[in-house]
């Protein structure tokens, strides 16, 4: 795929609209039960479905961005995900050791590692584009 | 990798803007390789040769020191 301003800007809005309705079928699988259908199984088991379904189609959008993204910008991608995955093993672990030795209170959350993603994607992105420019 | 993109680009009153887009790459990428921060791909390098009438050679120059 060629790269163009266009593509590029299409593809940013549709993987942030997969994103946002990612967002928004895991809050209705994580709440719906307890405030919406009181525990119907039936349609907790379908909103866990379309959460699924809406992950993939995430992925998707997400493959395609990089798709319509430059050599350099590609480049910066990956150096960005590679830090990010790294430190997510390490932290990871580690919080997890925590956790298994009592050395914290709280049990470990998987949410925590994903915020961790989040943050060590972002911040890694920013310093390595500014490497380039 | 040393160039001389920035000069090529100069003679034939090119904005960073309109070589990207010549090429098919952002702005960015262009100052990145005039900066010799990054070294562009093969393909990019030809691209940018048939674009000025030259060989890749004339534009980029390999030392390896």
């Amino acid at each position: 795929m060629t790269y163009s301003m266009k593509t590029k800007k299409q593809q940013v809005l549709n993987l942030a609209g997969w994103t946002w309705s990612w967002v928004a079928t895991l809050a209705l699988a994580t709440f719906g039960p307890q405030f919406i259908w009181d525990d119907h199984q039936l349609l907790t088991i379908l909103f866990v479905g379309l959460n699924f379904a809406n992950g993939i189609a995430m992925v998707i959008a997400n493959r395609h961005f990089f798709n319509s993204l430059d050599e350099l910008q590609r480049k910066i991608q990956l150096e960005a995900l590679g830090i990010t995955l790294g430190l997510t093993v390490i932290i990871g672990i580690t919080y997890s050791l925590l956790d298994t030795t009592n050395l914290i209170g709280a049990d470990a959350e998987i949410g925590f590692l994903v915020g961790i993603i989040g943050i060590v994607y972002m911040v890694s992105t920013l310093i390595i584009r500014k490497r380039y420019a | 990798m040393r160039n001389k993109l920035k000069v090529l680009r100069a003679e034939h009153n090119l904005t960073q803007e309109q070589l990207g887009k010549a090429v098919e790459v952002s702005r960015q990428t262009i100052n990145a390789i005039e900066k010799e921060k990054f070294d562009p791909s093969l393909v990019l390098a030809i691209k940018l040769a048939r674009l000025f009438k030259t060989e890749i050679e004339s534009i980029f120059i390999y030392a390896k020191d």
